[in-house]
């Protein structure tokens, strides 16, 4: 569970977006403790091209919420030093694959360093990366690059899909003494829910997943910008029969695999649902290791609905591209194996 | 020809643009100067330090007989690599003597003598290279990164640390160690950048030996001297004869005051010479001639001093013999230390991955125990 206190009473819920969600979380985060420090290009003056860093600047000075230059490299390296000195650096990576040319400072220095100093060491980065397309957006600013993260040991890698994950996810993720890979479903920036900034609802923290909704005829696996499409589908598949049972990993390093397999145990049937690119991605993962360990239990192959196996197509072309309730229910459909 | 005298620069049709940055106010020159600067053998050695000279002197003997004994250690099987600092020991030594106590020093994979100098324990410096952990020391108890195989990405920690700790009206300085391959890195260039935006108190030392492994400099960079490149980052570049320790101390002196005081990042170009291979897995007699080492002998960082300090009689016999009995002393405990076998817990492979294990790693765990319990019954 995170830190924040479990609030029942949201007589002050109103609709709030996942975007102010995770402005208040930072806002909370640098007002609890002085170590929290943002950083990163347009993070300040601008309150970041997204404005999930708006008023920060204001708030605590441009020493806590920081303009660098435009060197993602250098922001995450320099958030190394900061946090080898004690600061809690929080970096902007402001699009996905910008995110990129600071990979060797990530993989060789932030996701080692505990482990070269045995535990002498640890850096508390949380690297928040805006991810996935569904946005309409031109080449380089839509790729699902989370296969490149969990692939590193040393990181965690969470997305929430919620406004009250955004909030309690980005708030376990500053205080962890651990790297986190924190991805934001850019697409999900403005969707709404019920939430009050004043009250923000407990939620569990990093590695857990949970159950968005309950079903018994198959699992649908999935996380992040795929979360609402899921439910959707889930919906849509009453008519056909299916009463689908949803999960949302909400972390994919630590994952939860406990949670996953006992749904997938009482389903008998397992769809992984990902943005991400198939071949390699988290869904592969996924599948082998729910196969591994419900494999009595299935009544039919654990299958995938992905992303293409091809570089992120132009936005004109991305509705093609992208896991649809359509391609789900047809995924689903292919659950009734007869071999 | 000038800027100012390039065809069509300067005309009067161009608007002059309204001041889009602060100017530099700072009184420093940013361009070094066209020769490396020089103490030793020049009319600048009259005020040379006895006591601090001395001190120079012992730690450059320590360090030729630390670099021979690591390079010993390898033909024995004890190091599994050592990349020798024999020719550069003077960069070294001043690097790590220039620094207070809770100055930061960053160093490159090749600069174990430099940790070493400043008060690390031979045997801990060494155990990356000897294969039984990564880093042997805690780099907050001795203010030393942990020594960066990647080149020149542990710059950015440089300038971070060193932001962090103004931020918090801290004292320190952080010194940060690199090759001339490395100024060739994109890491390089963003290390710069970002310290001299931000005015941090970093030392950039480049140690130019003339080769990354095989390349020579002139296949690096076009400049005119690795110096020169801090003229673009607004910040002064130094150039020093990275053999003459005298000279090294003056300017490395010079830029940790000045960045003590928040006059910002300086970059050092120190000009010396890698006399022994890459590492040990490396032949230089492909690259390079016998000509070019010999010349660079009469150059040696250890006999320079050495004569200096004789002639001034700074230094006599009993005191060269002191020094080296001193570096016997430290090659007999490093040798003894090194010849113990390390005794490792295979179970540390998962200790230090995350702050709490995650559930694959305590069945990754859980496997690896059974494995050696069952080689324990075998």
């Amino acid at each position: 569970m995170t830190t924040v206190a479990a609030k029942a009473a949201k007589s002050g819920a109103k609709p709030a977006t996942m975007a102010q969600a995770l402005t208040r979380a930072m806002r909370d985060a640098m007002a609890e403790d002085p170590t929290v420090h943002v950083m990163g290009e347009d993070v300040g003056t601008l309150g970041g091209v997204f404005r999930i860093t708006d008023g920060l600047a204001k708030e605590f000075g441009e020493d806590r919420c920081t303009d660098t230059p435009l060197a993602e490299a250098g922001i995450l390296g320099a958030a190394v030093g900061m946090a080898m000195y004690g600061l809690r650096p929080v970096v902007e990576m402001q699009f996905d694959a910008f995110a990129y040319p600071a990979f060797e400072q990530l993989i060789s220095h932030v996701a080692k360093m505990r482990n070269r100093t045995r535990g002498a060491m640890p850096l508390p980065i949380t690297i928040r990366v805006p991810y996935g397309g569904g946005i309409g957006g031109v080449e380089h600013h839509c790729d699902s690059s989370e296969a490149y993260y969990v692939a590193t040991p040393g990181l965690h890698v969470v997305t929430p899909a919620t406004v009250d994950d955004a909030y309690g996810l980005l708030r376990a993720s500053i205080a962890s003494d651990d790297p986190v890979i924190f991805l934001e479903p850019k697409r999900l920036y403005w969707s709404k829910a019920d939430w009050s900034p004043e009250a923000p609802t407990a939620v569990p923290g990093i590695g857990k997943a949970l159950v968005r909704r309950t079903g018994r005829s198959a699992t649908l696996i999935t996380y992040g910008p795929s979360l609402p499409v899921c439910l959707e589908a889930a919906e849509a598949a009453r008519e056909e029969g299916w009463d689908l049972e949803v999960v949302d990993l909400r972390s994919l390093v630590p994952f939860d695999e406990d949670t996953v397999v006992e749904s997938v145990r009482r389903t008998g049937r397992a769809v992984v649902v990902h943005e991400a690119n198939g071949f390699g991605g988290p869904g592969a993962e996924i599948a082998a290791r729910v196969t591994e360990r419900c494999f009595h239990h299935l009544e039919a192959p654990v299958l995938r609905v992905t992303g293409f196996d091809i570089p992120y197509p132009p936005p004109m072309l991305e509705k093609h591209h992208l896991p649809g309730v359509e391609r789900i229910l047809d995924t689903v459909a292919r659950l009734q194996w007869e071999n | 020809m000038t800027v100012q005298e390039l065809p069509g620069a300067g005309a009067s049709h161009r608007p002059t643009p309204p001041p889009a940055w602060r100017p530099r106010t700072d009184a420093a020159p940013l361009l070094p100067d066209p020769e490396p600067y020089r103490v030793l053998g020049t009319p600048a050695a009259d005020r040379l330090d006895p006591a601090l000279m001395r001190r120079c002197y012992a730690e450059l003997v320590r360090g030729r007989r630390y670099n021979a004994q690591a390079t010993a250690l390898t033909k024995q099987g004890r190091l599994a690599v050592y990349p020798s600092t024999v020719g550069q020991e003077a960069c070294e030594i001043a690097a790590a003597l220039v620094l207070e106590d809770q100055d930061w020093l960053f160093p490159s994979y090749r600069d174990t003598l430099a940790a070493v100098a400043r008060g690390l324990d031979p045997v801990q410096a060494l155990t990356l290279l000897r294969g039984d952990w990564h880093t042997g020391y805690d780099p907050r108890e001795h203010r030393i990164a942990p020594l960066s195989t990647p080149l020149a990405t542990q710059l950015p920690h440089a300038v971070g640390l060193a932001h962090a700790a103004r931020l918090r009206g801290d004292d320190v300085v952080a010194l940060a160690m690199v090759g001339d391959g490395g100024t060739s890195e994109g890491d390089f260039h963003e290390a710069l950048n970002f310290a001299a935006v931000w005015q941090a108190p970093v030392v950039f030392l480049v140690q130019n030996n003339g080769f990354a492994i095989s390349v020579p400099l002139a296949k690096q960079t076009a400049a005119p001297t690795l110096a020169h490149k801090a003229v673009g980052y607004g910040m002064p570049g130094r150039l020093v004869d990275g053999n003459d320790i005298a000279a090294m101390h003056e300017v490395l002196t010079e830029a940790v005051r000045r960045a003590r005081a928040g006059g910002g990042p300086t970059l050092i170009e120190a000009v010396t010479y890698r006399m022994e291979a890459h590492t040990n897995a490396d032949d230089a007699t492909r690259y390079r001639g016998d000509a070019e080492v010999e010349a660079w002998k009469a150059h040696d960082p250890v006999d320079l001093l050495e004569r200096e300090l004789t002639a001034r009689g700074i230094l006599d016999e009993a005191g060269i013999q002191e020094a080296r009995d001193a570096a016997e002393t430290m090659a007999a405990e490093l040798r003894e230390g090194m010849n113990a076998d390390p005794v490792l817990d295979p179970m540390d492979l998962f200790a230090h991955v995350y702050a709490e294990q995650t559930g694959r790693l305590r069945e990754q765990a859980a496997m690896l125990c059974a494995e050696l319990d069952a080689e324990g019954d075998a």
